[in-house]
């Protein structure tokens, strides 16, 4: 789960890292009224949307008195900000975060990630703060600091330093770097992290070392015992189709193609979509029902992919272990008979109770095209949408 | 011989007295895997399915000389099952369980440390469908029937994709040796590495089939152990061809965040390792095939 800056800074905070002065506003109204509470000459408006780059997309300005801030501020809020992580659609700025300028000395970028080759919570650091990680990986890479944190131990202090000195930092904020850097881990250990991003992290002309900007994402299986980073949720910077289909307990990634998948298990979807652009094809989602899905789970999951307006016909593909082929058979069944669909339906049963999955789909009565293996289903999906389209499009010419 | 499991193996089961559990354990004892004892904190004394039930894995283990686990506990108490067994003196551990927190998995794994590599517990998943050594014995969630016993060695992260590849290879009417399910979390447990290296030395194993995925080091990891340490052939097959970057897929370690993570780049270095690469998830049964 993401959260927004203004969010991680105050959790940051909490944990010992400095962040400029800053407030919260929902009009442009309330950030002139912000700078002012705040005082200073230099004021920076930004957008508040789960994403990086907001700079470069004007979500990030930097103003000196009450109307140019009214003005940014008119100009982000309740618009879409596109920027190269938010897709072409963009994300909806409903709110934005006003903070004092600070003097910048230097700009250093700082990381912490969960490390799946060392299994170990793992700091990035690099003297090139300001550009992505990305970019500083291809064109710095000797500027790279790492190192991996001991579970057992936590960030040592002499860990802490020997970062500090690595990315050239005086003498006289040292200090105040290790308390940076143990703050971060400490949010990131105490609160299921399973990321944190401060860049740039700049050390002030007065020696002073502050998160400009700051980003967290957790671990969304820790959410159980976090209740107050669960609250921070925003639902307004989630596709709204994988929102709606967590809350109903199933696991949905929208794509840009028209045939819909029903699958169950991760690496079965992807193969499934992996085939259908093999054949052809291009998936439109990526719908898992998980294990030991009841017909009511299958029939949401069917509502749920017919929803998108992209979807031109539905393939269901399931082989079951922990789950039923006739549960599965049965929820396709209910799913169509309440609501008849109008594009072909595709369905492929393999695995716990098959025979009785394939007797409940023949005897339905219903127009399904069955399929035996991945291949087939694939296959028979593709031409079958691809015949649809065919008589869809002679229709309207009638 | 199979490994991790054959039909002697002594298997005990924590959280044997949920619904789910009692089911599978069921599945599991019809099939012949020689379940000798449950675990569920404060239900000792209980019996499921005739077997009987300990409050801790210590009780369990010294009652009936069990050595493998299956943990069927739910998420926030999943990693305590683990490190349990592993404390218990338990050998081989399998976690079913999906949703366990990264962190916890961090700590599991940081925790097995404390024992010296020869005493320390084996442990396959969490996130997995478990292992299989058909004809003899399974731990975990799978539908049984469609393995067929024989030489042919797979590991895989995900569980469908497992049953996708035997049910290909019983077609062609050929068997499997063991299937090990090594699970879809971004921390666990036993590795491809791992598990290759057990199959290298296994008698029954010829083949081995690798079913990765996007996302992780893993899969980089064991092309280097093939290239330099494997004398059997290695066929793979890598889902995610179309999957977007940045992305989680499903699984939570299915998402391509680092060079060397896309379907793509691992195809390619697992194929200059000496793979031979299956192209699409149907192709996989006829792949093995034309390298045996």
């Amino acid at each position: 789960m993401d959260i927004h800056e203004y969010q991680a800074k105050e959790i940051l905070s909490e944990f010992g890292v400095t962040v400029p002065a800053g407030g919260l506003a929902y009009s442009p109204e309330q950030a002139a009224y912000r700078a002012r509470e705040m005082g200073g000459d230099k004021w920076i408006v930004k957008a508040q949307v789960h994403a990086g780059g907001r700079g470069k997309a004007g979500g990030v300005k930097v103003c000196c008195d009450d109307n140019e801030i009214m003005d940014a501020a008119s100009s982000m809020l309740g618009k879409k900000l596109v920027t190269h992580q938010t897709g072409p659609e963009g994300k909806g700025v409903y709110r934005l975060y006003v903070e004092a300028a600070v003097p910048i000395e230097r700009e250093i970028y700082l990381g912490f990630v969960l490390d799946r080759t060392s299994q170990r919570i793992m700091i990035v650091a690099s003297s090139e703060g300001g550009m992505e990680i990305e970019e500083i990986s291809a064109d710095r890479p000797d500027s790279i600091v790492r190192a991996t944190i001991d579970p057992a131990g936590g960030l040592a202090d002499f860990q802490a330093r020997e970062i500090a000195f690595k990315l050239g930092i005086e003498p006289a904020s040292t200090q105040h770097m290790v308390r940076t850097l143990k703050g971060c881990y400490r949010a990131f250990r105490d609160l299921d992290a399973t990321m944190v991003e401060i860049n740039p992290l700049v050390v002030t002309t007065d020696n002073r070392i502050i998160a400009l900007d700051a980003k967290m994402t957790f671990d969304d299986n820790a959410l159980f015992r976090r209740s107050n980073v669960a609250e921070l949720r925003d639902k307004s910077q989630e596709d709204p189709r994988e929102s709606h289909a967590a809350d109903r307990g199933l696991s949905y990634v929208g794509l840009d193609g028209n045939i819909g998948c029903i699958v169950n298990g991760a690496g079965l979807a992807m193969a499934t979509m992996d085939t259908i652009k093999l054949a052809g094809g291009e998936p439109a989602n990526f719908l898992d029902i998980g294990g030991g899905a009841t017909p009511e789970r299958v029939a949401k999951a069917f509502r749920l992919v017919k929803s998108d307006a992209k979807v031109e016909a539905i393939l269901v593909n399931i082989f079951a272990g922990i789950n039923r082929c006739d549960w599965v058979a049965e929820g396709v069944v209910q799913a169509l008979r309440e609501e008849p669909m109008d594009m072909p339906i595709i369905v492929r049963l393999s695995g716990t109770n098959v025979e009785e999955g394939q007797k409940i789909l023949a005897e339905s009565g219903l127009p399904i095209i069955r399929a035996a293996t991945l291949k087939e289903a694939a296959d028979r999906s593709v031409a079958a949408w691809k015949a649809d389209q065919a008589t869809n499009t002679k229709l309207k010419a009638v | 011989m199979s490994i991790l499991l054959n039909e002697k193996t002594k298997v005990l089961i924590q959280g044997i007295t949920g619904r789910m559990a009692q089911f599978h354990a069921k599945e599991m004892m019809d099939y012949g895997t020689n379940v000798v004892a449950g675990v569920t904190p404060g239900k000792g004394g209980a019996v499921v399915e005739g077997v009987p039930v300990f409050n801790t894995v210590k009780d369990a283990v010294e009652a009936t000389g069990a050595e493998a686990s299956l943990v069927f506990v739910p998420p926030p108490f999943a990693a305590d099952s683990i490190m349990e067994a592993a404390d218990a003196g338990i050998r081989y551990c399998v976690c079913i369980t999906d949703g366990i927190p990264a962190q916890d998995m961090m700590r599991v794994k940081r925790y097995m440390k404390r024992y010296r590599a020869e005493n320390r517990m084996v442990l396959t998943g969490p996130n997995c469908a478990g292992t299989i050594s058909p004809g003899k014995s399974f731990l975990g969630i799978m539908p049984p029937h469609i393995y067929m016993e024989g030489p042919v060695g797979i590991v895989g992260r995900s569980g469908t994709l497992g049953y996708e590849a035997a049910s290909q290879l019983a077609e062609l009417g050929i068997g499997v040796s063991t299937s090990v399910g090594i699970g879809g979390d971004p921390i666990n447990g036993s590795s491809f590495r791992d598990i290759l290296e057990l199959f290298e030395h296994d008698a029954q194993t010829e083949v081995i089939a690798l079913i990765g995925e996007i996302g992780g080091p893993q899969e980089a990891e064991a092309a280097e152990y093939i290239r330099d340490h494997m004398t059997k052939p290695v066929v793979a097959y890598v889902a995610g061809l179309t999957a977007p970057k940045g992305r989680t897929m499903g699984h939570a370690g299915a998402i391509i965040s680092a060079f060397g993570e896309s379907a793509s780049e691992k195809v390619e270095i697992l194929s200059a390792a000496g793979v031979t690469v299956a192209e699409h998830p149907s192709a996989i049964g006829e792949t093995i095939a034309s390298v045996m």
